[in-house]
């Protein structure tokens, strides 16, 4: 599997950390409510087809990135720093 | 037997190879099996599970018989195909799965008794009792059925990893492929050529084939020549490409030498392709009749095969039986070299052919005969049946294109009704196309054509300019078949010779409503061999098929996986065993710690001294409470060096480190250190440590050991995910900075040894930092300590560790101190209640551990939210105290679980657990720190540790975590 670092380029899935669904970059403000902490810190879609991941290029330039990946083919459609997301 | 003037070998280079002790001779070139057909060897083999006597079946990878053990010792190698190993001088071969030996084999008895072991056989049989299974029955089968066996050893193969990259793959170096390559490499194209033989061309080095006027094999050798003199192709020999995988990326297994070099023996690629042409070519099939797995019954492709390629007939009496003209070429060729054709047997009517040899058309045959070797063949015309004498019967069943690869991303291949095969479905594999026999198209001439077309389609999909391709001329004769799948007639027709599945078996299974593909795969173990039923797969579907009254397209076809060809799981993880899965990682310290003969610990990837042993010490207590009390009454020195440093600079790192930790670090002053904890955004501790500020925008954060690397990539996540406002970078200088603790109340007076300029209370006082030099070297100097004790970590570049590591000790012994190890400093930091990992173990809270009071309420924070959940303030929670035990000698121990004194000790009654402990030689008892459920509330009751693996149960009280000088005084002095 290869990855598009926004930074590097295409790079080979072994430089990467997989952390896990997007959920993650949209954090709700301080005040949000219990609804909408439960659902960012647990509760998380399992679709078959298009999702977005969150990988790390640990082992490149460091670079959070989200990843538009499907699950049924494997096939990655976008990459994009996690700041622009 | 060697024919004169045949084969393409060289006969100038002898080499000699042993088969099961007997020495064999052969030629540079020759492969195990043509060495061993020219010296007249037919049985080579018994088979899985009847041993029967089997010989060599084929000429490539797909070999489902002639599998042997080659090598001894360390480098034994279970399960080699005959047909695609090279011999070399010494070789050591044997035949597997006989006993006691290859022609009088016990276990042939199983053939007798070969009708109760049909399929479903084991299923239905061994049942009960249900615990006979583990212990009798599958040892016993295992035994009886196998395949070679392992040395039992570590190897001592030399293997490798690589990786490559290519515009464009080709599969396979046959007349397709070889055209393919060519025509992307004249378009510009970065090219990788890959075949699984050590020579490219394919079948035109097994058969007679005219291309522009020349020899097949000629032309391909002048292919081969020009492609090689391309500074943009790259031919890989001898690697089989084994898998596609996602993002264009293809295992491949590169067989680089054989164990007589000294250089790498296989290699496992990972090439990264934008385009690939899969050129794999096909494989013959067999036709099931009755005893059809005699020694000497071989697949027609393949004595062609040996007879072009290694000038060797296989029989002196050939019969030749098929369903499509493609066995006709076998016995003209034959024929040609002088060799005697007993027979032509032809299934189907009106045979064309101009013949010296006798035709059988509208023929079959039924059975054959000879133990150990094929001799008499039965042939059946309408009703005559005759029997001919032969010893060698070389059979077609029409060919299967090699579609596995296009399956490995879950395609299915497409029924062919008109080749009477499966052929890929296109797109199975993104930016794959597929050309030559692979495609399902049979002659040279479309082979050149599909590969060219292939590798123009591609390169003007990658944006390369494609010209104009001068194709070659061949023949493009029209490929016909009428199949035949199965001989009517009793007796056991085997389809998958590597399994032992017959036809019976996949009739009995769907007898037994194993109707679906997949469930008769399951039931009757066809095609799950090594071999994957390369050449038996699609007669089994047909048999299926057959069986259930559908078409074969209906019937569909069981999934593919890689590999392609096995791959030892050692050239998978070379480069990954022993120290080079684990790297060792050593602080600066390290050999002055081993010359002082401290047994070194494993700290994740990192090793640190457990304690320093000094004569007349017998055991590690020992050693150790005389550390601890070095370090209370005098001086001691640890290297720190494996906690993770982050450097924190930016004219916003005071806010994002406000954020990162539940306290507050923007009110820190310069040259001062504070304690944090950080939390997981769940409101869970995540690391805890110290952060000194050494500039007005310069932070340098410590963290433990452990948490080195995910608290680095959590800050990161945090300022590019959620603050990318913030103007801070941050970097691990873990590995620039050695750090010592100095610790004890002699601490200053060392330090003061050794600093160019001294120090005192007013200019370091507790929790100051600053930058210090000694003997000339500039280092950071921080007033902390994680043994209570009044202690100082300097930090010098990594280059002067070991100076200055020797330098402390020295000037530590002067003053009745020295180094102290791992578990001096663990009892020193739970007599103060200062907290590891063990503490904070992903379940544990800031208020569990009595930390509320430093979350900040003025700030947002990672987990301040989810934090302050009830659940996560409940009193009842299990919480951070102290335990020591009632009566002074009485054991405590970590992982021991808390009880009521009264209470039964079940799971039920537990009121924790027991996360750290120590012996205490300031205390002289044992001491532990334990999370108890109301814990602070019952300080002082008494409370019964259990535990149960041990068989330890203590009486305990209940105490404050910091049980040595709880106001900290002595820090401060």
């Amino acid at each position: 599997m290869r990855i598009e670092c926004p930074h590097c380029g295409e790079r080979d899935l072994r430089e990467f950390y997989y952390q896990g669904d997007a959920t993650l970059a949209k954090r709700p403000a301080a005040d949000a409510g219990e609804d909408a902490w439960d659902h960012y810190v647990h509760l998380r879609k399992n679709p078959a087809g298009v999702t977005s991941e969150l990988w790390c290029h640990e082992r490149g330039c460091g670079a959070w990135i989200v990843v538009e990946r499907n699950t049924t083919t494997h096939a990655i459609t976008s990459t994009k720093l996690v700041g622009d997301f | 037997m060697r024919l004169d003037g045949k084969g393409q070998i060289d006969r100038t280079t002898p080499i000699s190879f042993t088969f099961d002790g007997k020495r064999i001779d052969g030629f540079k070139g020759d492969t195990i099996a043509s060495a061993l057909l020219a010296n007249g060897v037919r049985l080579v083999a018994r088979s899985f599970k009847y041993h029967r006597p089997r010989g060599i079946m084929t000429a490539g990878s797909e070999e489902p018989n002639a599998l042997v053990t080659v090598g001894t010792g360390t480098e034994t190698d279970p399960n080699v195909r005959a047909t695609t190993a090279r011999i070399y001088d010494g070789m050591v071969v044997r035949s597997q799965n006989a006993f006691p030996s290859l022609r009088f084999d016990a276990m042939a008895m199983n053939d007798l008794a070969a009708p109760f072991f049909g399929a479903g056989f084991y299923y239905k049989t061994f049942m009960w009792p249900k615990k006979a299974w583990e212990k009798i029955y599958e040892p016993f089968i295992r035994r009886a059925a196998g395949l070679g066996g392992l040395s039992g050893r570590p190897s001592e193969r030399r293997q490798e990893k690589a990786f490559a990259f290519c515009d464009i793959l080709v599969i396979g170096g046959g007349p397709s492929g070889l055209m393919a390559a060519l025509t992307a490499a004249q378009s510009g194209a970065d090219v990788i050529l890959a075949d699984e033989n050590p020579e490219l061309g394919g079948r035109l080095g097994h058969d007679r084939v005219t291309i522009n006027e020349t020899g097949g094999r000629d032309w391909a050798a002048a292919m081969d020549a020009k492609l090689r003199a391309m500074p943009n192709v790259r031919i890989m020999a001898q690697t089989a490409v084994t898998g596609a995988y996602d993002g264009g990326v293809f295992g491949a297994l590169e067989q680089v030498s054989d164990s007589t070099g000294e250089g790498v023996q296989t290699c496992f690629w990972r090439i990264t392709a934008k385009a690939s042409i899969l050129c794999a070519g096909a494989i013959e099939r067999p036709i099931a009749f009755a005893n059809n797995d005699r020694p000497g019954i071989m697949m027609a492709s393949a004595v062609r095969g040996y007879l072009h390629k290694y000038g060797v007939a296989v029989g002196d009496k050939v019969a030749v039986f098929g369903d499509n003209d493609s066995a006709h070429q076998t016995a003209l060729d034959l024929v040609d070299a002088g060799v005697n054709v007993v027979a032509l047997i032809d299934s189907r009517p009106d045979v064309k052919i101009d013949a010296t040899f006798p035709v059988y058309s509208a023929a079959e045959v039924f059975d054959t005969k000879g133990r150990h070797g094929l001799t008499k063949v039965g042939i059946r015309q309408g009703t005559d049946e005759t029997w001919i004498d032969a010893d060698c019967l070389a059979i077609s069943g029409g060919w299967n294109p090699s579609v596995h690869l296009t399956c490995h991303m879950n395609g299915r291949p497409t029924w062919d009704a008109g080749i009477q095969a499966f052929v890929p479905t296109p797109n199975s594999i993104p930016n794959m196309c597929v050309a030559g026999a692979a495609s399902g198209v049979f002659s040279t001439m479309a082979a050149l054509e599909t590969g060219s077309d292939c590798a123009l389609d591609q390169c003007r999909a990658l944006g390369f300019d494609v010209g104009t391709i001068d194709l070659p001329s061949a023949e493009n004769t029209k490929y016909t078949i009428d199949p035949l799948w199965d001989v009517m007639g009793d007796g056991r027709k085997w389809l998958d010779f590597q399994n032992d599945v017959t036809t019976k078996d996949v009739r009995q299974a769907a007898q037994e409503n194993m109707t679906s593909v997949e469930h008769m795969k399951r039931y009757t173990t066809q095609g799950m061999a090594p071999d994957q039923g390369k050449n038996s797969n699609v007669n089994a579907l047909a048999i299926l098929a057959d069986a259930t009254g559908r078409e074969i397209a209906q019937t569909g076809t069981t999934t593919f996986r890689p590999p392609y060809t096995p791959v030892p799981i050692g050239v998978m993880g070379a480069g990954g065993q022993g120290k080079t899965f684990a790297p060792e990682r050593f602080t600066t310290s390290h050999i002055a710690s081993l010359s002082r003969r401290a047994p070194m610990i494993e700290t994740g990837l990192w090793y640190r001294p457990s304690y320093f042993p000094q004569d007349g010490e017998t055991t590690w207590r020992e050693a150790a409470d005389r550390e601890v009390n070095m370090v209370r009454n005098h001086v001691g020195i640890a290297d720190v060096s494996t906690l993770g440093k982050i450097d924190v600079q930016g004219k916003d790192a005071a806010e994002f480190l406000d954020f990162i930790y539940i306290n507050s670090f923007s009110t820190l002053r310069e040259n001062r250190v504070r304690y944090g904890v950080m939390l997981r955004e769940d409101g869970h501790v995540m690391d805890d440590g110290t952060t000194a500020r050494i500039g007005p925008n310069h932070f340098v954060m410590t963290t433990t050991t452990a948490a080195a690397g995910p608290v680095l990539r959590h800050m990161e996540f945090v300022h590019q995910a959620l603050k990318p406002q913030l103007d801070v970078s941050m970097i691990s200088v873990t590995e620039n900075w050695a750090q010592f603790a100095i610790a004890g109340p002699k601490s200053r007076d060392l330090l003061n040894l050794v600093l160019d300029h001294p120090i005192d209370n007013d200019s370091f006082p507790f929790m100051a930092c600053g930058t210090v030099s000694a003997f000339g070297v500039t280092g950071r100097l921080f007033r902390i300590s994680f043994s209570g004790e009044h202690a100082y970590e300097i930090a010098v570049p990594s280059r002067y560790g070991d100076a200055l590591y020797r330098m402390l000790l020295a000037q530590a012994e002067s003053l009745g101190g020295g180094a102290y190890g791992m578990e001096a400093m663990n009892a020193l930091r739970v007599e103060k209640g200062f907290l590891t990992h063990s503490d904070m173990d992903g379940r544990t809270t800031a208020f569990d551990l009595g930390l509320q009071g430093m979350m900040s309420k003025k700030k947002d924070f990672i987990g301040k939210t989810m934090a302050a959940r009830a659940g996560l303030m409940d009193p009842m929670r299990p919480r951070l105290v102290g335990l020591k035990p009632v009566a002074k000698g009485h054991r405590l121990t970590a992982g021991a679980h808390l009880f009521d004194v009264d209470a039964d000790c079940i799971r039920e009654n537990s009121l924790g657990w027991v996360s750290s402990w120590c012996h205490s030689p300031t205390f002289d008892h044992e001491l532990a720190l334990a999370f108890l459920k109301n814990g602070p509330e019952r300080i002082g009751e008494k409370i019964k540790l259990n535990d149960h693996m041990r068989g330890i149960s203590t009486l305990c009280e209940v105490c404050s975590p910091q049980f040595f000088d709880p106001e900290g005084a002595r820090t401060r002095g």
